[in-house]
């Protein structure tokens, strides 16, 4: 029929290549976009109302820490025998916020998901405010904290002594520093040619050294692309297995020991898809007000965020299937305190924050089935709000239920936060939102110069490759072929 | 180009390459192409984001840094392993719940991180290394049309150390291979110089930086008369009694709290000494009995419990759980844990006594039980984990292990010797 017509067009029948953003744009408007946050003079006033708070919060936490040094852990509600509480809880919680990041800009870059430049600075950020958040909690909780360095595998003629390698605990220093430190590098390395921009064009002398120096004398030159590129590739291929491997050995802070709950095998991948869920639903928490805020919803559109829900329902259908399969080995192993372990979880006194659980993590992602919720802004922020809220009761009973029960009938408790804990908590989210806060104002929040190399040529504005390449507005899109039998489409 | 046009030329600093400037990124691909056809090696281009037929265009290899990153990988791996397998079995051989020293799976996740680390580093800094940055300053950064170059420009140099470089023929090659503009490129005036800020910055955060070591090191070296600064008072001085001091609390001054009248310990009840401790109150008068410390005590002489075929079974039972990881199933001394303490050559470590020694035969089954109950020279206490059945129990199989292992042909009943001969 057509195959005169494939010849000359090979692209004919071919599905078009969806652009990765909205809006008519060339280079220059991309640049601008993401600039002008950066550069206005003063930011807007909801800026330093935010900030205001933020780091009054963040001052609280440090000032917090303070107390907990000078007077002992003691002014937690850690006791016999919960001895690692929300501390500990805390810190799951945040590294699993950092998960997002570094899988954005890793995994989906060796699957080549384009779509992903739009959104994997800010990921990745978020990424590395997190892990800081996540890191605070285990230092102070080794108690005396100025002899922390004991720690570290140094000779000591002190200690006359090593650290041993074969504790969980150990493992999980090496897993979150270097998750820490590569992210980190992943982040800056990233950012160096879009430092460049903003110094090339800075107008204040300032300004100019400041991003000068930060992007280490960038110029773009071919040769520097290209071996640009092949690092970015290696370290995104050497972030893939970090990534899993980071909440996989957190998990074995768990599993590894014995007590009833803890020691399960399911731990490393449920531990990872949990991650993934909650890190997903932070990004989309502050991605939704800050493409609002910042004019940034051409580069950030609707589409990205669908795709980001429907992450989210993957893995929170992953974490509910884990919760469940938990019951089962319970049952099936046979092992009665395996068992009662678990149905002190689900009816014992920490019933209310098992189901609290249950609804934000398992129940609330399924609205993501819906259209209406994977396409309206404020309704993803609302039900990602309670994934966030559920991912840190996940943690709170995976620890509390089970130590609150331990093997010895007579030191059974019920574990109680103090105020410091809860204050405590709160300033993290304080730290969070001031580094947060101060990367929106000072460094570029969209990776530019990755927007570019996947956007359509500007110059094929009018032709018809650019056409080909642009999403199909509604009028412009072929009517479907009409089914005939029954089917979900009927 | 007038005289005066030469004469400022002269005095403006040396050209070092040309830069041209071209109007959309396939004008530059074809215009690289154009040039490298034209017999230009020295070429380079810059763009706002890769663009790959540029590598093609432009020839440019591959980089090495892939082989770095693996050798890194490598060294960081097996480093890994090496300081773990020396640090934990080597150096301070660190012996959990009889595990071996170095096994491979537990040492893995350390292992993992530490090639991650390495090879991520080397990944970042070697493209670094390999693209010549940190470079502040470059004559490139001083052209004002260049600073488009990060956000939509599209630029072309060529090198003066090129061969066949020669500013007018270059430039006008450039335009013909399609550049929009073309200028020179101007040796930098001064390219190690470094502002003035940065350098001031930079010395007052080292010396800043100093101050901490010093005053530790000055600190550490010197001898003080003042009192030991106490920065954790109530970790120091705790708000707590020690045994056999005084206290104003209590009316009789002491710290210590006597018992209770009317209270008895555990394990204290004594309803019937003769069973509960193997020996009856009051001292033996043997000698120079007179009820001084050093007196025997009235040992027991008969196991105070119906004897039965079941107590000897739970008493070979609990000896054989209790007593024989030590005193070997047959009672001479010879359990597992003291071979292998003799194995390991402890110091500290006495063998335990063969049941079938003479002075052991010739003890009362009471003095048997107490050395249970309380212990006896390294042998620990038993008392608090074996009941008092039990201990009567394993105190009457001990009997009989020493008349098994003391017996004759005449101790077997005649209708199983035929089977004793059979066995041997």
């Amino acid at each position: 029929m057509a195959t005169a017509e494939l010849a000359v067009n090979p692209n004919l029948y071919r599905r078009p290549q969806e652009s990765v953003i909205d809006g008519d744009h060339n280079y220059r408007s991309i640049t601008d976009t993401v600039c002008k946050i950066v550069e206005r003079p003063r930011p807007p006033q909801a800026w330093y109302v935010a900030f205001a708070i933020s780091s009054s919060l963040t001052l609280m936490l440090f000032g917090l820490i303070g107390y907990l040094v000078a007077t002992g852990v003691g002014v937690w509600g850690n006791n016999a025998p919960v001895f690692w509480a929300w501390p500990i809880v805390n810190f799951v919680f945040w590294v699993g916020i950092g998960h997002a990041g570094t899988l954005i800009s890793a995994i989906l870059f060796l699957f080549r998901q384009n779509w992903r430049t739009s959104i994997n600075r800010f990921a990745e950020a978020m990424t590395i405010f997190a892990v800081a958040c996540a890191g605070i909690f285990p230092a102070i909780h080794v108690g005396r904290v100025w002899l922390v360095y004991w720690l570290a595998p140094y000779p000591s003629q002190h200690l006359a002594m090593w650290p041993n390698f074969r504790s969980p605990l150990l493992w999980d220093v090496f897993a979150v520093s270097t998750y820490a430190t590569v992210s980190l590098l992943f982040w800056y390395m990233g950012m160096i040619p879009d430092l460049a921009t903003l110094r090339d064009r800075a107008t204040t002398k300032f300004r100019q050294m400041a991003y000068g120096i930060a992007s280490l004398g960038w110029t773009g030159s071919a040769r520097q692309w290209s071996r640009y590129e092949k690092a970015y590739m290696l370290l995104a291929a050497l972030a893939t297995p970090l990534v899993l491997s980071v909440h996989t050995i957190v998990s074995f802070d768990f599993a590894v020991s014995q007590i009833p709950g803890w020691h399960t095998t399911i731990f490393p991948p449920y531990f990872v898809a949990g991650a993934v869920f909650s890190g997903f639903a932070m990004v989309v928490t502050l991605m939704v007000p800050a493409r609002a805020y910042f004019g940034l919803k051409d580069l950030v559109t609707p589409r990205h965020l669908e795709v980001m829900t429907k992450i989210i329902l993957a893995t929170g259908t992953m974490v509910g299937f884990a919760y469940a399969i938990e019951f089962f080995i319970a049952w099936y192993g046979g092992n009665g305190y395996e068992q009662f372990a678990f149905i002190n979880r689900a009816l014992g006194p920490y019933a209310w924050a098992y189901w609290t659980m249950v609804v934000c993590n398992v129940v609330s992602p399924q609205l993501f089935w819906f259209k209406k919720f994977r396409t309206t802004p404020w309704l993803m922020v609302v039900v990602c709000v309670f994934v966030n809220i559920g991912m840190w009761f996940e943690r709170f009973v995976i620890t509390v239920t089970s130590l609150s029960r331990d093997f010895l009938p007579s030191s059974w408790g019920y574990y109680s936060p103090t105020a410091i804990d809860v204050l405590m908590f709160v300033g993290s989210f304080g730290l969070f939102f001031t580094l947060f806060l101060l990367f929106c104002r000072y460094l570029p929040m969209v990776a530019m110069s990755e927007v570019k190399a996947v956007m359509p040529k500007p110059d094929e504005a009018d032709s018809e490759a650019r056409k080909l390449r642009l999403r199909p507005t509604p009028a412009e899109e072929p009517a479907k072929p009409e089914y005939v039998g029954g089917g979900p489409e009927a | 180009m007038t005289s005066e046009q030469q004469q400022v030329a002269a005095d403006q600093p040396r050209t070092v390459g040309l830069l041209a400037e071209f109007a959309t990124q396939d004008e530059l691909i074809r215009g690289a192409r154009s040039m490298r056809t034209n017999g230009y090696a020295e070429l380079d281009a810059f763009t706002p984001f890769p663009i790959h037929e540029l590598d093609d265009a432009l020839g440019v290899r591959p980089t090495k840094l892939p082989w770095l990153v693996l050798v890194a990988g490598l060294v960081g791996g097996i480093g890994a392993i090496a300081f773990q397998w020396w640090t934990n079995a080597v150096d301070y051989p660190m012996l959990i719940s009889g595990k071996p020293l170095f096994s491979l799976p537990a040492n893995i996740p350390v292992t993992f991180e530490v090639i991650i680390l390495a090879a991520a580093f080397t990944a970042f800094f070697g493209m670094l290394a390999f693209n010549g940055l940190p470079k502040l300053s470059n004559s490139l950064l001083r052209v004002g049309r260049f600073s488009t170059v990060t956000t939509d420009g599209f630029f072309l140099s060529v090198d003066a150390k090129d061969s066949s470089f020669d500013e007018k023929v270059t430039g006008e090659a450039l335009r013909l291979a399609g550049a929009k503009h073309v200028e020179p490129l101007t040796e930098e005036p001064n390219p190690s110089a470094m502002p003035r800020a940065i350098l001031m910055g930079a010395a007052v955060l080292g010396s800043l930086a100093l101050l901490p070591p010093v005053i530790i090191a000055s600190a550490r070296s010197t001898t003080s008369d003042k009192p030991r600064v106490h920065n954790f008072f109530d970790m120091d001085f705790q708000p707590k009694f020690k045994s056999q001091t005084s206290s104003r609390l209590f009316a009789d001054g002491r710290a210590m709290r006597p018992r209770v009248s009317g209270t008895v310990p555990r394990g204290s009840l004594q309803q019937n000494a003769s069973y509960e401790f193997g020996f009856a109150p009051g001292k033996a008068s043997s000698g120079e009995g007179d009820g001084s410390e050093t007196a025997t005590p009235q040992w027991v002489k008969e196991v105070p419990m119906t004897v039965s075929t079941e107590l000897m079974e739970r008493g070979r039972e609990r000896f054989d759980i209790h007593c024989a990881v030590c005193h070997g199933k047959a009672g001479y001394g010879n359990g597992l844990a003291s071979l292998r303490a003799l194995e390991l050559e402890q110091g500290t470590w006495v063998p335990p006594t063969s049941l079938h020694s003479q002075h052991v035969i010739d003890q009362p089954v009471g003095q048997l039980f107490n050395s249970i109950t309380n212990g006896v020279r390294k042998m620990p206490a038993y008392g608090h984990q074996i009941s008092v059945e039990d201990r009567w129990a394993i105190v009457l199989y001990m009997r009989a292990l020493q008349r098994s292992q003391q017996a004759s042909l005449a101790d077997v009943p005649t209708d199983l010797r035929a089977t004793l001969r059979e066995m041997n």
